[in-house]
């Protein structure tokens, strides 16, 4: 089966390649293959380029050497098919959390054209999508009168809301207390489950790691490139008591030891 | 008392409080009124000059108002261009300071060479030293955009345009409202500067005249006019700036 997402033997630097200031390359001869409907995880040393895999990947930036492709088609512009969420909610301050999520529908084509007119059946989509991730009701409400954990929801409905058909999420949970982190994990799972949207999750946390993916992928420090991939064959649907077998715990000993070696 | 009460009044207390020691230090001290005139001589030239400085009074305010509504039209366009581009701003940046360093009074006779005196120097000395914060504040507003923000929209596609206005302008509001505060006290000097150098009309006018058959208690009052108008213009700006931009301002610091 051809992968959905693919990175091949990609080197990309921030700056002129040659100059005095681009000299250090961000990833170099970076290879990942994601099939369609997988949950694919991103561990690694911190700096090890994972941010700039996210950016490839969306079309954000591009590639000097090697070749990046979604759907099997080469990622020459933003690709549009994504959502993207980060480890700051990042919503609008002077919009509602409804009018946030309305947000990414004002912006892509088809919904551009059509959400003046159908203002009311895109309200409901938005209404629904904040209803399962357990935020019914907080559409008026502003950012600012929801917790950490709520706004961080509120930001994957806006990542989600225009049906994306790949998610790409940047440590998302990261700044979430333990158990706010583990509520979005199963978040996360049934979303997963239910939609069979392809997932990238760039993560520091081995745990959240294995829990959610189907393969894990460890990165090199700077320049980043994958040294190791790990599928997790942990059968679905997975609980959160399964974070605390044997198996489990194995798992992740193995992937520290890998970025262990990786940092020295 | 509660705390709401007493921070009601205090604007009020201070006040009086100030015109009450200064017109005791008159007092005290001796200070003849042709040095520093009580508060009650400049209440008293308040009302023998009513007429003169009640229309001087508008004078200045249409000057000062029309100097600060050009300043708020290019202010706001010339930031949000300078925003827009990084090798505009790279480029007006050094002109803009040079500009601004230059001292407004001198720019006056120039004014005056090229339109004559009274209003529309005036206008345009009031335009000149108040466009300024108004195009840095918008264009910090406009530097100042997360970038995972900017990350999420152009992946779906965003143009430039499109994130200037879903993201950029509403963000810069807040910016833009708070330089207005400053914008507006700044313009009054403009057009009290050009007034004084060269105008017919004007507050700035009649102090000079006042000053000339040396009626200090008429400066005093001159000067209390403006600072009136400065006051007034100020909070009309800040409830301006409350209600534009309500969900900016949640701090406790922010209660004006």
């Amino acid at each position: 089966m051809a992968a959905f997402v693919s990175l091949e033997g990609v080197s990309h630097t921030y700056g002129a390649v040659g100059s005095s200031s681009g000299g250090t390359l961000a990833v170099d001869g970076l290879s990942i293959a994601i099939e369609s409907g997988a949950f694919a995880a991103v561990v690694g040393p911190s700096g090890c380029g994972k941010s700039t895999l996210m950016k490839l990947a969306t079309g954000l930036q591009f590639p000097f050497k090697g070749e990046v492709k979604i759907a099997g088609e080469r990622v020459e512009r933003p690709v549009k098919i994504a959502g993207m969420a980060f480890q700051a909610p990042t919503l609008l301050p002077w919009r509602t959390t409804l009018e946030n999520l309305l947000l990414p529908l004002e912006i892509v084509e088809p919904h551009r054209r059509l959400i003046r007119r159908n203002k009311a059946a895109y309200v409901e989509r938005a209404e629904k999508l904040l209803a399962s991730v357990g935020l019914d009701g907080v559409g008026p409400k502003y950012p600012w009168e929801l917790s950490g954990g709520m706004q961080q929801r509120a930001s994957l409905c806006r990542a989600l809301i225009h049906e994306p058909q790949l998610l790409m999420l940047d440590e998302p949970f990261a700044a979430l207390d333990a158990f706010t982190r583990e509520e979005l994990w199963c978040v996360i799972r049934d979303l997963h489950a239910r939609t069979g949207i392809t997932v990238i999750l760039v993560t520091h946390d081995l745990r959240e790691a294995v829990f959610l993916a189907d393969r894990v992928f460890v990165m090199s420090s700077r320049p980043g490139r994958v040294i190791n991939e790990r599928p997790i064959d942990l059968p679905r649907p997975r609980d959160l008591d399964i974070t605390f077998t044997r198996e489990f715990q194995d798992i992740v000993h193995e992937l520290r030891e890998h970025i262990v070696r990786a940092r020295q | 008392m509660s705390s709401n009460v007493l921070a009601r009044l205090s604007p009020w207390a201070f006040t009086i409080g100030l015109f009450a020691l200064w017109e005791a230090a008159v007092h005290v001290f001796q200070i003849p009124e042709f040095f520093l005139p009580p508060p009650t001589a400049i209440a008293r030239a308040f009302v023998d000059y009513w007429g003169p400085i009640y229309r001087n009074s508008m004078f200045t305010l249409a000057t000062t108002m029309t100097g600060f509504g050009l300043a708020v039209v290019f202010g706001l366009a010339l930031g949000l261009l300078v925003g827009w581009s990084r090798a505009i701003y790279a480029g007006l940046y050094p002109l803009m300071i040079g500009f601004n360093a230059i001292p407004k009074v001198a720019v006056v006779p120039i004014l005056v060479l090229w339109f004559g005196i009274g209003f529309t120097p005036a206008v345009l000395t009031a335009f000149l030293i108040s466009f300024f914060p108004i195009v840095v504040n918008v264009a910090t507003g406009l530097a100042t955009i997360e970038p995972e923000t900017e990350d999420v929209l152009k992946a779906l596609g965003a143009s430039k345009l499109d994130i200037m206005r879903k993201v950029g302008i509403p963000r810069s509001l807040p910016y833009f409202f708070g330089s207005l505060k400053v914008a507006i006290t700044l313009a009054f000097v403009g057009s009290v500067i050009s007034e004084s150098i060269a105008s017919n009309y004007g507050i700035g006018n009649l102090m000079l005249q006042a000053q000339a058959q040396f009626q200090v208690p008429l400066i005093f009052a001159g000067l209390i006019a403006l600072a009136i108008e400065g006051i007034v213009m100020y909070a009309a700006m800040a409830v301006l700036e409350t209600r534009m931009t309500g969900w900016a301002q949640r701090s406790g610091f922010t209660q004006a």
